[in-house]
């Protein structure tokens, strides 16, 4: 293994801006690494290998530029994001032949940067699903276990990154997308807030939860990465027009917590939890202590209605959002209607998988005549009282901390017949999106019995993601580091 | 909250789906599940609370008025199962 695979993402820029390694170099590098670990993986979907060579001589061609802050940098894409000229799948069947002709705004903010696209990234089909079982394509394996989920539904870039493949990526993160991948694999995964990285070229799943945010090895790079696709832009009417904090000015302040107080919810703490979990993310909220943090119990009071006002929106929303794959602008056609009803019916069974059905079925019920009221209006008023509850708390902290996920990743296959029970998986990281507010997930070391890695969330005001990026950084830096995975060391 | 399978076959319906009986059986027990643990939700008093729709509330965004060419047509027709060099072809309609 190549010593540049090593790097973090902001070392490696650092090496490129100072001419001792050529963009060439650390592309050859992560290719090498993919060809080396794809087998076991199955990571990526596309693997863009040329394209990738040819952006990368280009770079070295013209010579560093320091307008570009991530120049020369290799990263990966989850397939939910449009990049031109590159095919596009979200999973799924139905989009099995879709090249886009354009690049999604964060996308073409990274290229602009500089960056090197190596790949798309595996993930549940439209991103609905907590393991990336849910593919259309491939089977992704947990870097640590290639017995076990990496998460998901941005399982393939948390994989992908963690095993080195490349220096980060981009997931998205609808009820824990990012977030708990990151938690399972053992990276970092930052959800930022709702607004603050416009979703134009992302496919949309649910529209009013959906946001961008990077995967990486550490926070420096998350907060590097952010710092490129964060900002306004006029094709996303969502997407906040706040100017931009200096991520890195704010990391580089915060050599410790004292003055920092963190709140822990005490609907997070309790019963529910898996007791390895509970162990690592008490250690951690320790070692946060030794850093001069102090803790404060607070509470969440409507946290048990998350998961069911959470799926009652998200669904609504996919059943809308999803109305577009209809076989007639792009996407796979079913051949043998002759009718358009029939070809739509015919073109969407065929091409969507079984999740993805009933997701916008349950949708579709929730928001039909007479079920409206009950379900879609009320989980958007207990959404409501589920921000309110995140204000209230904190208004007495600066950051929220908790679990990411309530067990360490399961085994492949251990839920797939139960889609509730899946659903239940997301009880810590669902509420954050609800209420729009940015969240981490910090690697908190290895739990005692299955040896997987397990993450604490870390939470924040709504566009603070410099003092939730600051904090979490300052604790990650603290934290055991558990270094190379071990089914792709 | 009990869904039988012809329910189960209407919302298909609606959903522009057409899944094998089977399916329909299979995720009618399903949606029973999950909506049932929805059903929770009425335990919660939401008297007089105003429906949260987005985090980003009271957001209407302006552009300028000015006109501008994104995409060119060959591009937008190039991803089209069906097409006749000018418009996406479909199957007839009634």
């Amino acid at each position: 293994m190549s010593d540049l695979i090593s790097l973090t993402l902001t070392g490696l820029r650092d090496r490129l801006a100072a001419g001792e390694v050529s963009a060439r170099a650390a592309v050859d590098a992560c290719l090498a690494r993919i060809q080396a670990t794809e087998p076991a993986l199955s990571a990526l979907i596309t693997v863009d290998a040329d394209a990738a060579r040819a952006r990368a001589d280009e770079l070295d061609a013209a010579g560093y530029d320091p307008a570009k802050p991530l120049w020369g940098v290799p990263l990966a894409i989850k397939d939910a994001l449009t990049t031109k000229g590159l095919r596009t799948t979200c999973a799924s069947k139905i989009l099995d032949n879709f090249t886009p002709f354009y690049d999604a705004e964060a996308v073409a903010r990274l290229r602009a940067a500089g960056a090197v696209i190596v790949g798309k990234a595996n993930m549940d089909e439209f991103a609905m699903g907590s393991s990336t079982e849910n593919s259309a394509y491939q089977l992704t394996r947990n870097p640590w276990d290639a017995e076990r989920i990496p998460g998901g539904s941005s399982g393939g870039s948390a994989a992908s990154v963690t095993a080195r493949q490349c220096f980060g990526a981009l997931g998205t993160d609808t009820g824990g997308s990012i977030r708990q991948p990151a938690s399972l694999c053992g990276c970092v995964g930052l959800k930022p807030s709702y607004g603050r990285v416009s979703r134009y070229g992302l496919v949309a799943y649910g529209s009013s939860l959906d946001q961008i945010g990077p995967l990486t090895r550490t926070v420096e790079d998350a907060a590097a990465l952010l710092a490129v696709i964060a900002g306004p832009d006029a094709k996303d009417s969502t997407c906040a027009d706040r100017p931009v904090d200096d991520y890195a000015a704010a990391l580089a302040a915060r050599p410790d917590l004292s003055g920092t107080t963190i709140g822990l919810p005490v609907e997070f703490w309790g019963q529910g939890l898996d007791g390895e979990v509970d162990e690592r993310l008490r250690a951690a909220v320790d070692t946060a202590r030794g850093l001069g943090a102090k803790t404060v119990e607070v509470s969440l009071p409507h946290s048990k209605y998350a998961i069911a006002a959470y799926y009652i929106v998200a669904m609504a929303e996919a059943s809308s959002n999803l109305a577009r794959f209809d076989g007639v602008r792009y996407g796979v056609r079913d051949a043998g209607a002759e009718e358009l009803v029939d070809m739509y019916a015919r073109s969407r069974s065929a091409g969507f998988g079984d999740e993805v059905q009933r997701r916008i079925m349950i949708g579709t019920y929730v928001l039909s005549a007479g079920y409206y009221d009950a379900y879609y209006r009320k989980a958007a008023q207990v959404r409501r009282l589920i921000r309110d509850d995140f204000a209230a708390a904190l208004a007495q902290c600066d950051v929220l901390a908790g679990p990411v996920s309530p067990v360490p990743a399961w085994k492949i296959g251990a839920m797939t017949d139960d889609p509730l029970q899946m659903y239940l998986m997301d009880i810590f990281t669902i509420s954050l999106n609800l209420a729009g507010l940015p969240g981490i997930s910090i690697p908190a070391g290895l739990g005692a019995t299955s040896g997987m890695p397990v993450g604490l969330q870390l939470m924040g005001r709504a566009f603070d993601e410099a003092g939730l990026l600051a904090v979490a950084n300052t604790l990650f830096k603290a934290l055991p580091d558990a270094g190379l995975p071990r089914a792709v060391a | 909250m009990k869904i039988p399978p012809q329910e189960a076959a209407r919302i298909a319906a609606l959903a522009r789906l057409q899944l094998p009986e089977d399916k329909l059986a299979l995720f009618a027990g399903q949606f029973e599940d999950i909506l049932g643990y929805m059903d929770q939700l009425g335990e919660v008093d939401t008297t007089g609370v105003e429906p949260m729709y987005s985090p980003a509330e009271h957001a209407t965004v302006f552009r300028g008025d000015a006109a501008e060419k994104r995409v060119r047509r060959d591009d937008v027709l190039a991803n089209a199962p069906e097409t006749d060099g000018t418009f996406f072809v479909v199957p007839k309609i009634v």
